[in-house]
């Protein structure tokens, strides 16, 4: 449903040239979870930003294709774009508040959002209001529909927000860290919601986390991003089991275990992603692979396959 | 047996929130209600609970950035509760902190090297050529380079600022340090490398650790024991390998069993407990046990009678009428 080619994001700045997305390329199925890991600064946001068409920086420069459903996103006009948003795309965020304003309450905000795409009374959206919320686990639905933003929690927040992307039943649902700000208990009530939401919507979803234990939970298929690229694609299995860049794996070894033997010391990478205002030449993870060899200067290309890295020990 | 480093006694910690004019009135946060716990020297005892449990009110209480409103501190045999902020001076070459955010506790307009040499200047009487050998050495502990030190804050990467920040920690050689979510805005690739670094510092320096963070399989990872927090409260507290193997209050149950492992084989090997609702709020914490309100196996008396944190076990305590073990 959604076919991603060669998207790069240049941001001109003070500084020079920031390319914060190079040349990514992927494909999200229907009903799918597609995840995308990296570390911050790594693009995930950005990426998905050009895919919404919520990159509205002038000084940022986009490239390549986003194709939905056979309609292309990149030149759309900004009209076109905001209807697709609200009929059949919807993003979360990390922080709620972006998405809610603190001046109304929660059951206005989501009445609002359903009169916007639907033709219905007030009365109607009001109750849609409520069956959202309840669809979202908010207890107490006919009295929470009358609270501010302020007076919920991280978690409610979060429910809030997700009901009112729902509003419109989209199709794809790009969630951005929907998690990473809340505890792990809270998380767990938010992964268990997705899941039920997958189940009785079908709805596609492009989940980007930096955490590869929700990954394990939740993905069908992933992408690593690292330094604005794509280096590794597969099914959730094949990364877990059978990671193949130097980079999926030394992340996976960088985290602690919470069973078993605990190693003396962590497994770090050592160094830090590179700054995208000079990238290095060639592989931009060679400063920090241990695997690195002479042909790692030029740049390595990811493959066409399902399962593929931007590696030159893998392609070799 | 050595003495303990630190004794924490009945400590409590109220503030106050709002006016009496705001639509509220004044309201009480209940924010450590009756903590009690020992930290021996050389060990790290790890705190862990959801977000507002009070993990960082009591980082602060002991560290006496904040004033306790009951209960006693010692310090290395010393009663450190009440001292007022001149006669803490000389203990606070002693104990130390580390924030987590360290672009926020790190002044934007100062070099490196005065960050780091404030904590020499204020407490020692060392000349400026002992200063600038110190900053030399400490620099090199933490693993940054020597011209790293006329740099400001902000051309540093976050991993590179927590740096900055454990070596004027470490500066005057201290006892205790109180670590408050140390890596949790790093990624983790860098967070290993902190983790790794604290660890090295232990030994080396023969640090006491105080080591706040939401991420259990760090925390499991830097702790010898474990504190688990829940509405201002320790509900439980052990060694970090049983908490982890054989947690025994339904809390510290829900709270491991949420955790997402990054492993697929290891998947549906545990049974995830759900924990429906928010921690309630600490301005009016639940009666009798205040987990009640989210525990699976509540009963009755758990609504009337509160639950004292009491052995279980060698080496563990639990508050709860009916712990699995
Ligand atoms: N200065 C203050 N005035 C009023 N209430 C406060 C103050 N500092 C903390 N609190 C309240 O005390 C409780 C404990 O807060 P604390 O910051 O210690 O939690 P925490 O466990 O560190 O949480 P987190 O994981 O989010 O850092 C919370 O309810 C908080 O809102
Ligand atoms: N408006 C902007 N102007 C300049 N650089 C930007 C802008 N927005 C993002 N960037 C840069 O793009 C890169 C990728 O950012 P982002 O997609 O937010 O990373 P992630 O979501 O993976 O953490 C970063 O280096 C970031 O600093
Ligand atoms: S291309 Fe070379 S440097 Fe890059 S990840 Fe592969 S082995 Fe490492
Ligand atoms: S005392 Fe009762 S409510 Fe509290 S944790 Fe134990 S069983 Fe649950
Ligand atoms: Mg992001
Ligand atoms: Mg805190």
């Amino acid at each position: 449903m959604l076919k991603v080619r060669k998207l790069s994001v240049t941001f001109r700045t003070e500084q020079g040239m920031v390319q914060a997305v190079d040349h990514v390329s992927f494909d999200v199925g229907e009903g799918e979870l597609l995840g995308v890991v990296g570390e911050s600064g790594s693009g995930k946001t950005v990426s998905l930003l050009a895919v919404m068409g919520l990159i509205t920086d002038p000084n940022a420069v986009i490239t390549g294709s986003i194709q939905y459903r056979g309609r292309e996103l990149v030149g759309m006009k900004p009209r076109d774009m905001r209807a697709l948003r609200g009929k059949e795309i919807a993003m979360i965020f990390q922080d709620p508040m972006t998405a809610l304003t603190p001046v109304y309450t929660i059951g206005w905000q989501i009445a609002e959002q359903v009169l916007a795409h639907e033709k219905i009374s007030k009365a109607a959206a009001w109750q849609r209001a409520i069956d959202l919320l309840a669809e979202v686990n908010i207890p107490n639905p006919q009295e929470a529909v009358h609270r501010y933003p302020h007076q919920l929690s991280g978690g409610m927040r979060q429910r809030v927000v997700i009901a009112m992307a729902l509003s419109c039943n989209p199709a794809l649902l790009v969630a951005d860290e929907p998690t990473t700000a809340l505890d792990v208990t809270v998380q767990a009530q938010i992964l268990d919601l997705l899941h039920k939401l997958r189940r009785n919507h079908g709805s596609a979803i492009v989940f980007i986390t930096h955490d590869m234990g929700v990954m394990a939970e939740i993905a069908d298929r992933m992408l690593v991003m690292y330094a604005g690229r794509v280096v590794e694609r597969g099914t959730k299995e094949e990364l877990f089991l059978q990671p193949l860049h130097p980079y999926t794996r030394a992340l996976l070894d960088s985290i602690p275990p919470l069973t078993g033997e605990k190693p003396k010391r962590l497994r770090a990478i050592p160094g830090t992603p590179p700054n995208l205002l000079n990238r290095p030449l060639g592989c931009a993870f060679a400063p920090r692979c241990i695997e690195r060899f002479e042909k790692c200067s030029a740049e390595p290309a990811l493959g066409d396959g399902k399962n593929a890295a931007a590696c030159f020990r893998v392609s070799a | 047996m050595s003495a303990p480093l630190l004794e924490v006694v009945d400590v409590a910690k109220r503030f106050s929130a709002g006016t009496r004019f705001s639509r509220q009135g004044v309201r009480i946060v209940h924010a450590l209600d009756g903590v009690s716990f020992t930290v021996m020297p050389g060990e790290t005892l790890g705190l862990v609970g959801e977000s507002g449990c009070g993990k960082s009110t009591l980082g602060r209480c002991i560290t006496r950035l904040y004033d306790l409103t009951s209960g006693t501190l010692r310090f290395a045999g010393t009663d450190i509760s009440a001292l007022s902020q001149r006669q803490m001076r000389p203990m606070r070459r002693r104990i130390q902190m580390v924030f987590q955010d360290p672009y926020a506790s790190l002044n934007p307009r100062r070099r490196v090297r005065d960050l780091i040499a404030e904590p020499l200047r204020v407490h020692t009487g060392m000349s400026e050529a002992e200063i600038s050998k110190r900053i030399a050495e400490l620099l090199d502990i933490v693993g940054l380079k020597p011209d790293h030190a006329m740099r400001f804050p902000h051309e540093f990467s976050g991993g590179q600022r927590q740096r900055i920040g454990i070596a004027r920690a470490i500066a005057l050689n201290p006892e205790l340090i109180v670590l408050d979510e140390p890596v949790s805005a790093l990624d983790v690739s860098v967070q290993a490398q902190i983790v790794n670094l604290l660890a090295d510092l232990q030994e080396r320096l023969n640090l006491t650790y105080i080591f706040i963070a939401h991420d259990l399989s760090v925390v499991r990872q830097v702790s010898t024991r474990i504190a688990v927090m829940y509405l201002g409260s320790i509900v439980e507290m052990g060694s970090a390998d049983d908490i982890f193997s054989r947690p025994a209050h339904p809390y510290t149950q829900a709270l491991i069993s949420a955790v997402p492992v990054p492993d697929l084989a290891a998947q549906g090997s545990t049974k995830r407990i759900v924990l429906t609702g928010d921690v309630p709020s600490p301005v009016n914490p639940p009666s009798g046990c205040r987990f009640h309100t989210r525990c699976p196996i509540a009963q009755d008396r758990c609504r009337s009678e509160r639950p004292v944190l009491v052995p279980s076990a060698p080496q563990r305590s639990v508050a709860c009428h009916f712990p699995t073990c």
